[in-house]
């Protein structure tokens, strides 16, 4: 899954780099970092715990709790952080 | 500590109207919303510098922007990026904000927390690359972002027809809309959505953009299952008759990368639920609904509840429901004299129940369909967080599990990080089965935090060398 950034019909912030699993990513500010994995094709966020199956963004408000990402080395809602230049992301929960 | 008169939680078209209400009638209101500008979920703000074309602006926009406008020039105290966690005695409310940990406290308070979606499992429900309706709603509104490549918008309601209209407007494809209902279902809903000509005209706009792009629309079917192995590759829909029972027709698969999918919406009542307000299962208003008169007044002295996060109804019928409590929460702070609340209140309360019928028949295509969750398979997951499957939870009512409560403790169903918003409906009515009724269900138990807080915000700069540890007695 890769989400497409409308071109024609929305005005984007600066440009900002992060750092995902040691990966350069190109996003812009204004951006929530759930969204800007999307756009950069990772889906996938993280394992859940019992399991391990793969999971990723459900709901986008802040509800689900599926987009937890370590942010900094902190567990945040990807859909609740805004993107920033040189956020280091790794894409694991709290396992 | 920050003293007020009113707080409202949630800023949305309910919490504003109330927020302003209430500080028009010369209350000190502090409104609170997790996100960082007001308008809730329908007239999200896409965050700055991130903005809409001004070419590409549609009523929403100007909706948002004039409820924004409102709120900024009004004296209510508005506090964005506010995560309450905590709602206690009557009433302190506890946030984590940018300035750290916030506590406000006011004698009144207003919950317009709003809705969230229902969704029925199905296998492979939990692959990423499944999202909600109102998930692609986000991206298409907030974030300028198609969802997928290729997606298959399904599930029921008038959010089908608008996702599936924005995504082809912004340049993706749409490989079906599958939808529970059948052309009758909306040819019946049509005489009561007459009642507001101009969603009317939205919804055939959205439906006309469909046709022109020659996107097929599958009625009276549902999603079966999504394979692929870490994200979403294929989804394959069936035929259903009324209820969401499989008619044993032919499947049909789609190789897509994103489903976007929601089957109607539930009031999030959890500020009720959490101060012990009484609650009733009211299935028209999207399931348990705090028990309130016209005005919005629970069952709790000084709370209020409004907007789709006590009754689902859609933005208008929000708007007028929060412009009721505000009123009342005016005239029960001795502000508003009786007269001056007689009419203001009654105006807005005929225009409520006026707007209450297009709600209806919005509400009856977005229904619950128990029948969809009885056809839930066994190895199937339910609860998202826990990975707890409809076998163990029926293992569990089989041991004894006679209450929803009761239940979580058997099985760990609910017990998860997002507290039990996205199984519980579905557990519940598992449950229903077997004990009789929702009523005998019943519904969690509200408990703090509301919501996750990591420990690190709620601490501040406090730490371990601060607690004061008294000296040890003399031996």
């Amino acid at each position: 899954m890769t989400a497409l950034r409308m071109k024609d019909t929305f005005r984007r912030g600066d440009a900002v780099t992060l750092t995902v699993e040691g990966r350069c990513v190109m996003a812009h500010r204004g951006e929530t970092l759930a969204a800007a994995l999307l756009a950069a094709g990772m889906a996938r966020l993280r394992h859940s715990p019992r399991d391990f199956s793969p999971r990723g963004a459900y709901c986008f408000m802040g509800v689900c709790q599926e987009c937890v990402v370590r942010v900094d080395g902190v567990l945040r809602q990807s859909c609740q952080v805004p993107v920033e230049d040189g956020l280091v992301v790794e894409l694991k929960g709290s396992l | 500590m920050t003293p007020a008169d009113l707080i409202v939680v949630g800023a949305g078209p309910a919490g504003a109207a109330a927020a302003l209400a209430a500080s028009e009638a010369g209350l000190q209101v502090v409104l609170l919303d997790e996100a960082f500008a007001p308008g809730g979920q329908i007239y999200r703000a896409p965050p700055q510098p991130l903005s809409v074309a001004p070419t590409a602006r549609g009523a929403d926009d100007a909706a948002g922007d004039a409820l924004r406008a409102a709120v900024a020039a009004s004296a209510v105290v508005w506090t964005g990026g506010a995560r309450v966690w905590s709602i206690s005695g009557a009433f302190r409310v506890d946030a984590v904000t940018a300035a750290g940990s916030e506590s406000f406290t006011a004698p009144r308070l207003v919950a317009a927390t709003g809705a969230h979606e229902r969704l029925v499992p199905f296998p492979g429900w939990t692959t990423p690359g499944v999202i909600g309706l109102a998930a692609a709603t986000i991206l298409l509104k907030s974030q300028g972002m198609v969802p997928g490549r290729r997606t298959v918008v399904a599930g029921c309601g008038p959010l089908l027809a608008a996702v599936a209209a924005k995504i082809v407007a912004g340049g993706g494809e749409v490989a079906a809309v599958v939808d529970l209902a059948g052309p009758g279902d909306w040819l019946k809903a049509l005489p009561r959505m007459a009642s507001r000509p101009d969603l009317l005209r939205q919804g055939l706009g959205w439906a006309l953009k469909l046709g022109a792009a020659r996107v097929p629309v599958l009625f009276r079917h549902m999603v079966t299952g999504v394979s692929g192995g870490e994200t979403c590759e294929t989804v394959t829909v069936a035929p259903v008759d009324a209820e969401g029972r499989l008619t044993g027709g032919r499947s049909r698969m789609f190789d897509v990368d994103a489903l976007a999918i929601g089957h109607g919406l539930v009031p999030g009542c959890e500020i009720p639920k959490l101060l012990r307000a009484a609650h009733r299962f009211a299935p028209e208003a999207g399931g348990w609904t705090p028990v309130r008169d016209a005005f919005g007044r629970c069952s709790v002295a000084g709370l209020y509840a409004v907007g789709d996060g006590a009754a689902v109804a859609g933005a208008e019928p929000a708007r007028l429901s929060g412009c009721l409590a505000g009123l009342a929460a005016a005239q029960d702070a001795g502000r508003l004299p009786a007269d001056v609340f007689a009419r203001e209140a009654g105006a807005a309360r005929a225009a409520l129940d006026k707007a209450l019928v297009f709600a209806g028949a919005i509400n009856r295509l977005m229904r619950a369909r128990p029948a969809m969750v009885e056809a839930i398979a066994a190895e199937t997951v339910i609860c998202r967080c826990e990975d707890v499957r409809r076998g163990e939870i029926e293992a569990a009512i089989a041991a004894g599990a006679r209450e929803i409560n009761q239940l979580k403790h058997f099985t760990r169903c609910g017990m998860g990080p997002c507290q039990g918003r996205m199984c519980g409906e579905t557990a519940a009515t598992l449950l229903a089965r077997h004990v009789g009724s929702r009523e005998a269900a019943g519904y969690w138990t509200g408990r703090p935090p509301l919501r996750p807080v990591p420990l690190a915000d709620l601490l501040g700069q406090f730490d371990y060398a601060d607690i004061p540890v008294p000296t040890p007695a003399p031996l």
